[in-house]
């Protein structure tokens, strides 16, 4: 399993469209970082006492989206692409045959290759994170406290957790599907479905199941609500951004609802609002990440139950 | 002389299609054995459920004495298998798509360097070893397979249409290898093919597979005796026509 893991991590780090992408992605990171730093800056001319600031830097949408928008709708894009073609182009290019002839177990193939993804989505995501902190300390000129770290830790999890999701979905599509380009639209099909129609496809299941007859009745309106949040989780999109938003800002304790809240209502609120401690927001969070990571691994597991029964011989 | 490969009443059915019909085979240490037949008949199903890749619906097979669906990893380790159109990984070199099958037969690194360079010498490839195999030619990648199965050092090679699209000289060379490899090293070889004459260039015994039933069994003159009669010369063309109408 070793030597196979060890062999997909060279081919990740030297192919060209991983490289594409991930310099793409640190680009747009490090552009969205300094911008929501500088703009920060300006913003925190006026306070006396801010606190958690350094993690606003990942959390601000300066003027574009923040980081952590970015990462987590393109952050898929990095697990589909280390992954859509895993086995079906060994098939193509009939080394799978001779892969398995080897004196190795079937699954050294799959967990090889899922762990050689895992591997690269974290080195990428560290450095990813460790150079748009340099660049906050740059140009904000804070430095995190031990809580921030933490939370900032936390957040890496998750997100690697997030992009194993991806990586396990399109490694069950290059199971399944034959040919490359079948296998990869069928997973991008379902990015682009969880992570920007789920609003639209949980209001019309809230709207079949809990009608709003009455737009003044709150109570109709509460139960709309509440069926639209639970089938939007569904998508791991949604359970990744809930998550991220909660560990990485403290002011945050459930994701915002329904109650629209007038401009005095909201100054009021605000004064009594303190940070959540971390273990609060931790326990918030944590159903979220339990979700997480089961649908990482039911994706990787029927995968890994389609690869063990194939056939090897239909090449 | 013992038998290296033992099969009894092999059998293989996808749903209602048989695939493979009670086989009973047996090839001898050191022989090189033709396995022939029509496509579809059966030849490659047979070979998958030697290797343990494919499990029998029914009956059993031995390869060196051990149960394939057993210990297929004991038997994978000893046994070369090349399998129909070989492939590699067009991004690497010969070599290093040698070192891989190396670290994957845990191949110690240096007896595996070792074992690579014998392994390109002998299929005549030494001088290429360092170009990318995308840049290969058909009958260079087939040789490479080769050698891909000799650097552990096996008991038995398991050939799927070794000399399927190669040129003449192609065929020839690797013709040459593969007698050579069984005479100077004791190698046995399992050799499934439909080109007959090359078949008979080099087995010593050959097995007719039809709708996956074996048909027959034994040396190309035992068979002319059986089927053309005792005047004919050993003619393995004909004698395949024959099975191949009667079936």
């Amino acid at each position: 399993m070793w030597t196979i893991c060890r062999k997909e991590l060279a081919d990740h780090f030297s192919s060209t469209r991983f490289l594409i992408l991930f310099c793409l992605i640190l680009m747009v990171a490090l552009v969205s970082t300094y911008m929501a730093a500088s703009g920060l800056r300006e913003a925190l001319e006026g306070l006396s006492k801010p606190s958690q600031v350094f993690l606003m830097i990942y959390t601000t949408p300066g003027k574009f989206i923040s980081l952590v928008q970015f990462i987590a709708f393109f952050g898929p894009l990095l697990g589909i692409v280390m992954g859509f073609d895993a086995i079906n182009r060994e098939r193509q290019h009939r080394t799978l045959a001779k892969l398995v002839s080897q004196p190795i177990f079937r699954d050294a193939v799959i967990n090889g290759k899922f762990l050689a993804g895992v591997i690269t989505v974290s080195v990428a995501m560290v450095s990813l994170l460790l150079l748009v902190t340099g660049l906050g300390f740059l140009t904000v000129g804070v430095v995190p406290g031990p809580e921030e770290i933490a939370r900032l830790v936390i957040y890496l999890v998750i997100s690697v957790a997030y992009v194993s999701f991806w990586l396990g979905l399109a490694i069950l599509f290059s199971i399944l599907f034959r040919s490359l380009a079948t296998s990869a639209l069928a997973a991008v099909a379902l990015w682009v479905f969880f992570s920007f129609f789920i609003g639209f496809a949980s209001d019309l299941v809230a709207n079949a199941l809990a009608p709003v007859n009455n737009p003044r009745d709150p109570d109709e309106l509460v139960a709309n609500e509440r069926v639209a949040n639970a089938a939007s989780l569904v998508s791991p999109a949604v359970l990744y951004s809930q998550a991220t938003s909660t560990i990485l800002d403290p002011y945050r304790r459930t994701h915002r609802g329904l109650i629209v809240t007038g401009l005095m209502e909201r100054i009021s609120l605000e004064r009594f609002q303190s940070p959540l401690p971390l273990d609060q927001s931790l326990a918030v969070v944590w159903p979220y990440l339990t979700s997480l990571a089961a649908l990482t691994l039911i994706c990787f597991g029927v995968g890994y139950v389609v690869f063990m029964r194939q056939e090897i011989r239909s090449v | 002389m013992a038998a290296i490969i033992q099969t009894e009443g092999l059998t293989r059915r996808y749903g209602a299609q048989t695939a493979v019909d009670g086989l009973t085979l047996e090839i001898q240490e050191g022989e090189i054995f033709g396995f022939l037949g029509p496509n579809g008949a059966g030849k490659t199903t047979t070979i998958l459920m030697l290797l343990g890749l494919t499990e029998p619906t029914a009956g059993r097979a031995r390869v060196l004495g051990v149960d394939p669906t057993h210990d297929p990893l004991l038997i994978k380790r000893q046994v070369g298998y090349l399998p129909e159109n070989v492939g590699f990984y067009d991004d690497m070199t010969g070599r290093e798509n040698l070192r891989f099958m190396a670290e994957l037969n845990r191949i110690p690194e240096d007896r595996a360097r070792a074992k690579i360079e014998e392994a390109l010498t002998i299929v005549g490839l030494n001088g290429e070893g360092d170009k990318l195999v995308g840049a290969y030619s058909r009958g260079m990648r087939q040789r490479l397979g080769i050698a891909e199965l000799l650097i552990k050092d096996p008991k038995l090679l398991i050939l799927d249409e070794p000399t399927l699209g190669l040129d003449p000289d192609g065929v020839n060379k690797m013709l040459d290898l593969i007698s050579s490899l069984n005479r100077e090293r004791g190698i046995t070889v399992m050799l499934s093919s439909h080109q007959l004459e090359q078949v008979q260039r080099i087995c010593h015994r050959v097995g007719i597979m039809i709708k996956g039933r074996l048909v027959a069994l034994g040396t190309i003159e035992e068979l002319a005796k059986r089927k053309l009669g005792d005047a004919a010369g050993p003619n393995l063309q004909e004698i395949y026509m024959r099975y191949f109408k009667e079936s």
